[in-house]
């Protein structure tokens, strides 16, 4: 069984975008809205080489975190939650290796299969890489209050 | 965008994601509802369960999309900021140092591409050094011959042989041989000069700062994207150039013309120097007089010397509708090129005149065009049934509304541009089938 939160659970399964904060050439948190995908144990986001400045922070940093906030994109779902967790990005093959996480990314944007059609047209938007993040530590605001404490949970306890 | 109306367009998001790094090396982060302070150019955040420290830099992030069901989302922007913050009566204020975002409603979603190949072209090559092997942007070799050498706008020479080999017919003259080597030579030659734009645009410049290309503008990316290295772009422009004067040469001795030798090498002469330096005529202004002399009477009368082996006036009539026709494709296809034209000194005739004279030099050439044919028709130097072509003229029409509603939007005036290729093709390949029909009659 899972570790992660039911709440958190169905907030990843429906968002159509979260903020990826990672750890800049600053030494400061530098941000990113992505769409992240789920598959119920790491949670998957993929960059384009066009911008792919985040990939070269992860690659210095694996340490991430990943905030799911906003109730519009989450299907009318009210809980927000942040995830921290360590990163690792996937990219054997920029060409290709990112649609091993296609299936996933098409149940949340049915139009990437029309995009994909044009390639052609935007080559280097197709060469991508996968950001791959086990969750390690996991803040969820049940009601979405954020002047509440949140809620946390960790790897390895069961929810 | 300034920081005033980058404070104004954060006070329309609902809430924010402020994050910063923890004691123990992970981002953290939190949601917060938050004001805009416009006169101290500030955020101020309200209080929030998990404290936001003030000893370190915060990054806030608000970010937008709009749900499709069933599609995806649209409507993404996103603001970043970065700053420290301290302790206020019910939060924290947070002094603003560094910005960043994006719109898609102001800067589309190509631009941001375009804008950013510089970054993917930085971090493939990293990666290729990294792994010992060169990782760049995979297309079918079919697509990447298609754009590099932007097969489709071949119409361009097609147009103006097939019209000279109609006229020939027309007076009497027909090999089919030859007009298939003509073809071409033609067509060769064609993907040499276009090929030969890119090369030369690419080393100007002027393609790197181009970063709202159409797929009738701005030429083929493919340097740019690093699909196609510069240097296979010169062997390509080479092999055509060499194709096509090696089938020139073919049909000047085949007919024995020195008078086709001189017209080829003209062609050849204008092509190179469309962008090359030292002439560069397209930078002088003077692009649109090269294209309509090259695709024009250059091609028709060409096409009309290898089948008759002379020169007469009725070609040169006929090669001017096309001529103008596709001069004026280039010039409604330079209408969105105008800032990165400008940056690299391209002074083509867009650059240089206003929108209004832009606009009305547009309708005055294509008006043109069609009266050359009923001119050409009332003296008796072309054939009644190329008349047809006048059925072309909506089309001229829809795009002197186009260019007049979208001068100023790139990306509005792509279909309009599509539209003026059609007019040329239309008109060029009517005026052919006005030939075919006067021949049958």
């Amino acid at each position: 069984m899972s570790w992660i939160p039911s709440a958190v659970d169905d907030l990843l399964k429906r968002a159509l975008v979260a903020e990826l904060s990672v750890v800049n050439h600053r030494g400061e948190t530098s941000t990113h809205p992505l769409i992240p995908l789920w598959d119920g144990e790491k949670i998957y986001l993929t960059s384009s080489v066009l911008f792919s400045r985040k990939l070269e922070h992860i690659k210095r940093n694996p340490k991430v975190a990943l905030a799911v906030t906003d109730p519009v994109a989450c299907d009318g779902l009210t809980a927000r939650c942040s995830i921290q967790g360590d990163a690792r990005v996937l990219e054997d093959d920029p060409h290709s290796t990112w649609e091993d996480v296609l299936p996933l990314w098409r149940a949340k944007e049915p139009a990437i299969d029309f995009f994909i059609s044009k390639r052609f047209a935007f080559p280097l938007f197709f060469e991508r890489s996968i950001i791959e993040i086990t969750p390690r530590r996991v803040s969820w605001w049940a009601d979405g209050n954020p002047t509440r404490e949140p809620q946390v949970a960790n790897a390895g306890q069961v929810a | 965008m300034d920081l005033p109306e980058l404070l104004r367009r954060l006070s329309g998001y609902p809430h924010v994601v402020v994050s910063w790094i923890a004691d123990d090396g992970y981002p953290a982060q939190t949601p917060a509802h938050f004001a805009v302070d416009p006169a101290a150019e500030q955020i101020v955040l309200h209080d929030t369960g998990q404290a936001v420290p003030t000893d370190r830099t915060l990054n806030v992030i608000a970010s937008h999309i709009r749900p499709q069901p069933g599609v995806g989302y649209d409507q993404r922007r996103y603001i970043s900021v970065w700053g420290t913050g301290e302790r206020a009566d019910s939060g924290v204020r947070i002094k603003i140092e560094r910005h960043w975002g994006w719109d898609e409603d102001i800067t589309p979603f190509p631009e941001y591409v375009e804008r950013s190949n510089p970054q993917a072209r930085r971090y493939l090559e990293e990666l290729s050094i990294e792994r010992g092997v060169e990782l760049k942007p995979r297309l079918s070799p079919f697509w990447t011959f298609l754009l590099a050498t932007r097969l489709p706008f071949l119409t361009a020479t097609v147009v103006p042989i097939l019209l000279g080999i109609a006229v020939a017919g027309h007076a009497g003259e027909f090999s089919l041989w030859l007009a298939l080597a003509t073809l071409v030579a033609g067509a060769a030659t064609h993907i040499g000069l276009n090929v030969a734009n890119d090369v030369f645009d690419a080393l100007s410049g002027a393609d790197e700062a181009n970063v709202r290309p159409t797929q009738f503008s701005g030429g083929s990316r493919v340097i740019q994207r690093g699909i196609v290295p510069l240097q296979r772009m010169i062997a390509i422009s080479a092999a055509g150039y060499a194709v096509g004067g090696g089938l020139g040469l073919y049909l000047v001795i085949e007919t024995g013309s020195l008078l086709l030798l001189a017209i080829g090498v003209a062609g050849v002469l204008l092509s190179v120097f469309y962008t090359a330096p030292p002439l560069r005529l397209v930078h002088r202004g003077l692009g649109e007089l090269t294209t309509a002399v090259g695709f024009g009477p250059i091609m028709v009368l060409g096409a009309y010397v290898v089948q008759t082996g002379e020169l007469a006036w009725e070609p040169f009539v006929a090669s001017l509708p096309v001529a103008i026709l596709i001069a004026l494709v280039l010039y409604v296809n330079e209408i969105p090129d105008r800032p990165s034209d400008a940056a690299v000194g391209k002074r083509t005739l867009p650059v240089r005149w206003s929108r209004e004279t832009v606009i009305r030099v547009f309708l005055i050439g294509s008006v043109a065009a069609f009266t050359v044919v009923v001119a050409g028709v009332a003296t008796g130097l072309l054939p009644l049934a190329t008349l047809i072509s006048l059925a072309a003229l909506p089309l001229a029409i829809q795009v002197h509304a186009g260019i007049r509603k979208y001068y100023e939007s790139p990306y509005e005036l792509m279909p309009i541009m599509g539209r003026n290729v059609q007019l040329h093709f239309v008109t060029g390949m009517l005026l052919f089938g006005g030939y075919l029909l006067a021949i049958a009659i």
